[in-house]
C-alpha cells in the first residue's frame, strides 16, 4: 500500500488578523486558527491520489506549540486516514530549521512513505521555506510550484509554474512535492464525513517522544519586530452632484499630484 | 577553521543578478569586506565580466556543460562545495521560483539561518544584516537579524537598483567541481506567453476587481488606461474565480509600484493592498462606502464605476488639452 504524508500548518487567519492602532503590534494571540491555505491543497491532492490509486492511504502532519485538534479533525473529515500532531511547548520560538527537523524525526518514526505533499508556503510567515528544508533533511527528489500531479507507476510527474514558462519534472518516488493553490479545488467536508471522521485516530508525540535534541530548536533567526506598516495615504472623498463633476475634480487633483500628464 | 567572509551574489536570472550586486555593493562598503558573484554556466567569460563591471571584485565561476541551464540540484551540489571551501558570510539570492528552494536548501546543508522574499536589507552595528520582509498576509512588516553564519536572503526581482556598468578591476576565479546527478529530470518546458509591458514597470495601473459585471466591461478600463499611458491590472478574484486573466495584482500575485494605481470595484482585501502599497498615488472607485480599499487610497470617489470611469476618461481628456 503507498503511504501519503501531508505536512499540514496550523495557520493565524491573516484576513481576520487586527493591528492594535497605537503601537501597530499585531493581536496574533487573539486572531482565530486555521489550516494554512496552500497545505488544503496538498491534502486534497493526496485524497485524489489515494482515490486514483485505490491501494494508498493518507496520514497528515502537524507540528505545533498550540493546541491544533480542530485542524486535525478537519483534515480527517476531508479524507485523510490517520492524523499526527509533534505537539510541545518548547516549539514556541522555533523557526523554519526546527520545524522541519521536528517533521523530518516524525516522518522516520511513522516509516515508510511514497509521496510527502506540502503547501508552496504557509498562510501566515510565507516563508516557503519548510518543504525545501524537509526534502533535503530527508534527502528526497523534490518539485516545488506545482500546479499539476500525476503518479505514473513508480514515479512522478509534474507541472510546474515558473515566470516565464511551464516546466514539466520527473522523479522517482519517495518524493516531496509542494503544490500551489493552483493544482485543485478543495472540498468542503460534509457533515457525514465529518461524524465519520470522528471514530479515525488523532495520535500525538512530544518533543522526548522523538527524542529531538535541544540544540535543533534553536532559532537560526531572530525576529526583532513585527509591525503593522504605516498606511500615509491622503483619504480625500471626492464628491459631487453627478459623475461628470466628480471625474472634473478628480481629474484636477490627479494633474496637480504630478501622476497624469501629457505624454 | 577560518572566519566567515564576503557577500556573494547568486541568481539564475541575469538582471536580478546585477540587481542584487547594487545592493551588495552597499553591504559590503559597510562591512568592509568584499563583493564577490558566483557564476554557473557554459562558456561564462563575457558574462563574468559583466558582473565585474556591475560591481563584483570576485567572480566564481564553474564553467561545465552539465550547468548550462539552471538545475536546481545540479547547481546547489556547486554552490555547496564552494561555499564550504571558502565561507561567505551573508549570500544573497534571487527570489524565483527556482531560486526561493534553492536558497531554502542551502540553507539547510549550511545549517544556516534563511529569510525570503526580502524587500528591504540594511546593516545595522549591532545586529549586522537586518532584513525586512511582508509577513502575515500583507499585514505586517517583520525586522529580522541572524544568530548565525552563513546569512542567507532571497530578494524579488525589482527590489534593489543596479548600478551604472563601468570599468572597475576584478578577480575571475575559475573553479572545477563535479557536478552531481540530479534527483530530478526536467522532460518538457513550455514558454508562458507574457505581454510586452510588464506590469512592474508600468507608471499608471487602473486596476478592475469584482465590482466588474462582464468581462467585455474591462474595455473601460482600458479605455482610461490608454489615455493615461498606463495599462490595466486587475484583483485576484478576477483571475483566479472568474478567470478573465492569468495574473492579478497583490501580494501572491505583483507587486507594484506605479506613480498612480486607480482601484475600480476593488474591495481591498489586506492582500491586494500588500500589492500596491509602494504606489505613489492611489484612486479608489466603489460603491460600497465601507471599503477597505478607502482606508489606504488618497483620493476616493463613492459611486458607480460604469459612470465614474468614462467620465473620467473625458475629464482627463478635456483637462490636457
Amino acid at each position: 500500500m503507498r503511504r501519503i504524508i501531508v505536512c499540514l500548518k496550523q495557520a493565524v487567519d491573516v484576513s481576520q488578523l487586527k493591528a492594535d492602532p497605537a503601537t501597530r503590534q499585531l493581536l496574533i494571540a487573539g486572531a482565530p486558527r486555521k489550516m494554512s491555505d496552500f497545505d488544503k491543497n496538498a491534502l486534497e491532492e493526496a485524497i485524489r491520489i489515494k482515490d486514483k490509486l485505490g491501494d494508498a492511504e493518507v496520514f497528515t502532519l502537524t507540528v505545533t506549540a498550540e493546541d491544533a485538534k480542530a485542524i486535525l479533525r478537519e483534515a480527517l473529515a476531508i479524507g485523510a486516514d490517520k492524523a499526527y500532531a509533534v505537539n510541545d511547548p518548547s516549539f514556541k520560538n522555533v523557526d523554519t530549521f526546527g520545524v522541519a527537523h521536528i517533521l523530518s524525526e516524525a516522518i522516520k518514526k511513522i516509516g515508510d512513505f511514497s509521496l510527502i505533499l506540502c503547501g508552496e508556503a504557509s498562510l501566515d510567515d510565507s516563508s516557503g521555506l519548510v518543504g525545501s528544508r524537509l526534502g533535503e533533511l530527508l534527502g528526497l527528489p523534490q518539485i516545488s510550484s506545482v500546479r499539476k500531479l500525476t503518479v505514473e507507476g513508480n514515479s512522478v510527474a509534474a507541472e510546474r509554474a515558473l515566470e516565464d514558462a511551464v516546466e514539466t519534472v520527473k522523479a522517482n518516488m519517495p518524493a516531496l512535492i509542494m503544490v500551489t493553490s493552483e493544482i485543485n479545488q478543495p472540498r468542503i467536508p460534509s457533515l457525514m464525513m465529518i461524524m465519520k471522521a470522528s471514530k479515525k485516530e488523532i495520535i500525538t508525540w512530544t518533543a522526548a517522544d522523538l527524542g529531538i535534541q535541544k540544540e535543533k530548536l534553536d532559532a537560526k533567526i531572530e525576529v526583532i519586530e513585527v509591525l503593522a506598516p504605516k498606511t500615509e495615504r491622503k483619504k480625500i472623498r471626492i464628491t459631487g452632484e453627478n459623475a461628470q463633476e466628480i471625474a472634473e475634480k478628480l481629474a484636477k487633483a490627479l494633474i496637480q499630484e504630478g501622476v497624469v500628464g501629457r505624454r | 577553521m577560518s572566519e566567515s567572509k564576503g557577500v556573494w551574489v547568486f541568481s539564475e536570472e541575469p538582471d536580478l543578478a546585477l540587481e542584487l550586486l547594487g545592493k551588495g555593493r552597499e553591504i559590503v562598503d559597510k562591512l568592509q569586506t568584499e563583493l564577490a558573484a558566483v557564476l554557473f554556466g557554459f562558456n561564462v567569460q563575457a558574462r563574468a565580466d559583466e558582473l565585474i563591471k556591475y560591481g563584483a571584485d570576485k567572480v566564481y565561476t564553474v564553467d561545465n556543460k552539465a550547468l548550462e541551464r539552471f538545475q536546481t540540484d545540479a547547481y546547489l551540489g556547486v554552490l555547496h562545495e564552494l561555499a564550504i571551501n571558502y565561507k561567505p558570510e551573508i549570500v544573497l539570492i534571487g527570489s524565483t521560483r527556482n531560486g526561493r528552494p534553492f536558497a531554502a536548501r542551502l540553507a539547510t546543508q549550511l545549517g544556516a539561518g534563511c529569510v525570503p522574499d526580502c524587500s528591504g536589507l540594511s546593516v545595522d552595528e549591532k545586529r549586522g544584516l537586518v532584513c525586512e520582509r511582508m509577513t502575515y498576509g500583507g499585514n505586517a512588516v517583520a525586522k529580522v537579524a541572524f544568530k548565525t553564519k552563513p546569512q542567507i536572503v532571497t530578494v524579488p526581482a525589482r527590489t534593489f537598483e543596479k548600478l551604472e556598468p563601468k570599468d572597475r578591476s576584478g578577480q575571475v576565479i575559475k573553479l572545477d567541481i563535479k557536478v552531481e546527478e540530479p534527483k530530478t529530470a526536467v522532460i518538457d518546458v513550455k514558454p508562458l506567453e507574457t505581454s510586452n509591458v510588464r506590469i512592474e514597470d508600468a507608471n499608471v495601473i487602473v486596476s478592475g476587481g469584482r465590482g466588474l459585471e462582464k468581462k467585455e466591461d474591462t474595455a473601460l478600463l482600458s479605455d482610461l488606461a490608454s489615455v493615461l499611458g498606463g495599462v490595466v491590472g486587475n484583483s485576484r478574484p478576477l483571475a483566479e474565480d472568474r478567470k478573465w486573466f492569468m495574473e492579478w495584482v497583490g501580494l501572491s500575485g505583483h507587486k507594484v509600484k506605479p506613480k498612480l494605481y486607480i482601484a475600480c470595484g476593488i474591495s481591498g482585501v489586506i492582500q491586494h493592498v500588500a500589492g500596491i502599497r509602494e504606489a505613489k498615488i492611489i484612486v479608489a472607485i466603489n460603491k460600497d462606502e465601507q471599503a477597505p480599499i478607502f482606508e489606504v487610497a488618497d483620493y476616493g470617489v463613492v459611486g458607480n464605476l460604469y459612470e465614474i470611469l468614462p467620465a473620467l476618461k473625458e475629464a482627463i481628456k478635456k483637462q490636457l488639452q
